[in-house]
């Protein structure tokens, strides 16, 4: 079940090798616009560099991942490096294991998110250093959209907080926050409900059925956490040994019989999978 | 004798004596050849003999003192707990912390301005003042690059040589003045500060000290060895000095001077006090650049880039322009110092630039608290003075300042002030829940 119209993102024949290792191979995939695409597989199935290779981290070894930009048309991200990826092309990632500004507040982690509008309105700090009004208007616009997203995650009152010292629930939503203030076109997040409670799962699933839903935000998502996966994902790809072993939606992916023999395990199928070879 | 061991929980009666038993173990081993056995001589004959109480003695103070040691270091760590977790309850305490460092923020500004007119007769003061706050204005400049943008940097006095022998050439051969010369060397430090900043943007921590470090010693061997350039050795002499708009602090003769001009009866301490006040305008300057820039998106981006550079790229922030931003920013403010120290000593020669100044610019920003202006102050007296108060004690001077910096790092091993000030709020001061 592919989207009707042209994908924002079509990663075609995507391969990454580490020396030896094969660690994605040959991956096709589309996300769609205002959609939410699953990434699932078992650990080491390539996923996280999955989202290196799309954020400009990795060098693709082959393939290519175009994006669909609705104004500046289309963009090869393999071609950029990994900050203009979310300046640019507006893909924005989190990681798996929390990357925030500790020792900064929360707030200030959101600004700082939203330095390249600011660092072009201070006019390579010039305005910025006179106090000019245009700069100081473009400030409390960024601390603006800063609080209003704080606001709608239930941040606010941690505001000035420094971010390394709040709970780990908090900074998981913190870094989302501050992945929305670079106003992405595609958020690709890693594990986020890794280490959440039940009900912060839940909380979480709300958010992201809202942004993709009302924000049109599209959404690829890395989840070990089968309560968030299927229930928010409109299209899920499964992953195993860097190859891509089945695609489509929650109820196809886990009916795959090769989905629950990667998961689940089958005595023979073992070796083959171990060996790379596809069941 | 005893390596100082410092363990991360406290530690139980048993534990300690355990400790010290082997302390007292390797003490015996140690002293058996250095203490038990001796060598006597007899007659031209030299025997062996033994000392065995002498050692014992030695074993058991060794015990003892490390049974002692352990017992302080866990009671201080005790109450350093205690003390944390005290303040960490009362917000209210941190607030008022931050207003009380304003307060002495301002009240240090009040010294520095009156201190001259206080001293106007004491040479020596006015002069170890100019000193400290050259130092200063070195670590408000280093601040950026390493207490803000995180790059270590081992070579900041190649930048401060750079800016020194920029005056001193341009004077002495193009017959520039002081302040025409100023930009044109803020602008050559940095260009030298991107020259060293571009083939390490790929370099961290200890990778990057090892690079400036090396680069520091560049600087400074081809200043020795360029003679046609920078005097080699001998340096470069006769600098003139910087004059009041114009009038110089010379006795009275033709052409006006400083003191002809205001009707003052000439006197040679009043160009120390100019200079006094030069590099005390100069400094606040710098100061009130840094924490502007602070607050500015570069700054903030400085800061980010020290917590998590792959954070920061994951954000849209070009890691490449935001480091060499800080290294030419950090570079120009220590050129800036290179002037005014070259315009203040009328000499410079390679020897003022050795790494022993990079190491004492950045324990200046490290004992201060990274990042922290006022830390900076602090540190600056306590490294400026505390070897000027020392030359009493003549060769123990080293010694007293060593000891003096390992009490500050046990006593605050984050700096005198760790305090980091957020650069904006969502609520003003105190609201903080």
């Amino acid at each position: 079940m592919t989207p009707a119209t042209t994908p924002l993102l079509s990663v075609e024949r995507l391969t990454m090798r580490f020396g030896g290792l094969l660690a994605i191979d040959d991956l096709s995939l589309d996300v769609g616009a205002r959609r939410i695409t699953g990434v699932i597989g078992p650990n080491g199935a390539g996923k996280t560099t999955f989202f290196n290779c799309l954020t400009g981290f990795y060098k693709p070894t082959i393939g290519s991942v175009r994006l669909n930009h609705p104004r500046r048309g289309s963009m090869r991200l393999e071609e950029l490096a990994s900050h203009e990826v979310a300046h640019k092309a507006q893909v924005v990632r989190t990681f798996q294991n929390i990357r925030l500004f500790p020792q900064m507040t929360v707030l200030e982690n959101l600004i700082v998110a939203q330095h390249n509008m600011l660092q072009s309105a201070s006019r390579f700090s010039l305005a910025g250093l006179l106090g000019l009004p245009g700069y100081r208007r473009a400030e409390r616009a960024a601390i603006d959209k800063a609080v209003g997203w704080l606001t709608r995650l239930q941040l606010i009152d941690k505001a000035d907080s420094p971010a390394g010292a709040l709970p780990y629930g908090m900074q998981r939503r913190i870094e989302i926050a501050r992945a929305l203030c670079v106003d992405p076109l595609l958020l690709c997040l890693d594990e986020p409900a890794a280490g959440l409670n039940p009900r912060e799962s839940a909380e979480l699933n709300v958010l992201l059925k809202h942004l993709a839903g009302d924000e049109g935000i599209a959404i690829l998502l890395i989840e070990h956490d089968m309560s968030v996966v299927m229930n928010v994902s409109d299209h899920i790809c499964v992953l195993n040994y860097g190859r891509k072993i089945a695609e489509g939606s929650p109820a196809e992916v886990q009916r795959d019989p090769n989905v629950i023999k990667a998961y689940l395990g089958e005595e023979d199928a073992d070796d083959e999978l171990a060996a790379g070879v596809r069941p | 004798m005893n390596t100082l061991v410092i363990a991360h929980h406290p530690a139980s009666p048993a534990e300690r004596l355990r400790d010290a038993a082997a302390t007292a173990l390797i003490a015996l081993l140690l002293g058996i050849p250095m203490i038990g056995l001796t060598t006597v001589d007899q007659g031209g004959m030299l025997r062996v003999a033994t000392r065995w109480p002498t050692l014992f003695a030695f074993v058991a103070i060794c015990f003892a003192g490390r049974l002692l040691l352990r017992y302080g270091l866990d009671l201080l760590r005790a109450r350093r707990l205690a003390r944390d977790q005290a303040a960490a309850a009362s917000v209210g305490r941190v607030v008022g912390s931050s207003a009380i460092l304003t307060g002495i923020g301002w009240l240090a500004l009040a010294v520095a301005l009156l201190l001259p007119i206080a001293f106007s007769d004491n040479r020596y003061v006015v002069d170890t003042a100019t000193t400290v706050l050259i130092y200063v204005m070195l670590g408000w400049g280093l601040n950026v690059v390493v207490g803000l943008a995180g790059l270590l940097d081992l070579g900041y006095v190649a930048f401060y040589a750079v800016g020194a022998y920029t005056y001193g050439l341009l004077s002495t051969q193009l017959g520039w003045g002081f302040w025409q010369s100023l930009p044109v060397a803020g602008a050559m430090a940095a260009a030298f500060g991107i020259i060293l900043g571009w083939p390490t943007l790929r370099l961290r921590g200890d990778y990057l000290a090892i690079v400036t470090l090396g680069f520091g010693e560049i600087i400074r061997v081809i200043l020795v060895n360029w003679t046609e350039l920078s005097g080699g050795p001998n340096g470069i002499t006769s600098i003139p000095r910087p004059s009041f708009f114009g009038l110089p602090f010379k006795p009275p003769g033709d052409a006006p001077t400083f003191a002809s001009f205001f009707g003052l009866e000439y006197s040679p301490n009043q160009r120390l006090i100019f200079l006094y006040y030069l590099i005390l305008g100069l400094a606040l300057l710098t100061n009130v650049f840094v924490s502007r820039m602070r607050r500015l998106p570069v700054g903030r981006a400085w800061e980010a880039m020290r917590e998590d550079e792959i954070a920061c790229k994951a954000m849209g922030i070009n890691a490449r322009n935001v480091k060499l931003s800080a290294f030419a920013l950090g570079a120009m403010l220590g050129g800036f110092a290179g002037v005014f120290f070259a315009a203040r000593q009328g000499f410079i020669s390679p020897e003022s630039f050795t790494f022993n100044e990079s190491a004492i610019i950045l324990a200046i920003v490290v004992l201060g608290g990274m990042g922290s202006q006022l830390g900076v102050v602090l540190a600056s007296l306590v490294l400026v003075l505390l070897p000027e108060l020392g030359r009493d004690f003549a060769e123990y001077r080293m010694l007293l300042f060593g000891a003096a910096m390992i009490l500050i790092m046990i006593w605050k091993p984050g700096g005198i002030l760790a305090h980091r000030e957020p650069t904006l709020r969502h609520l003003p001061q105190g609201g903080e829940r």
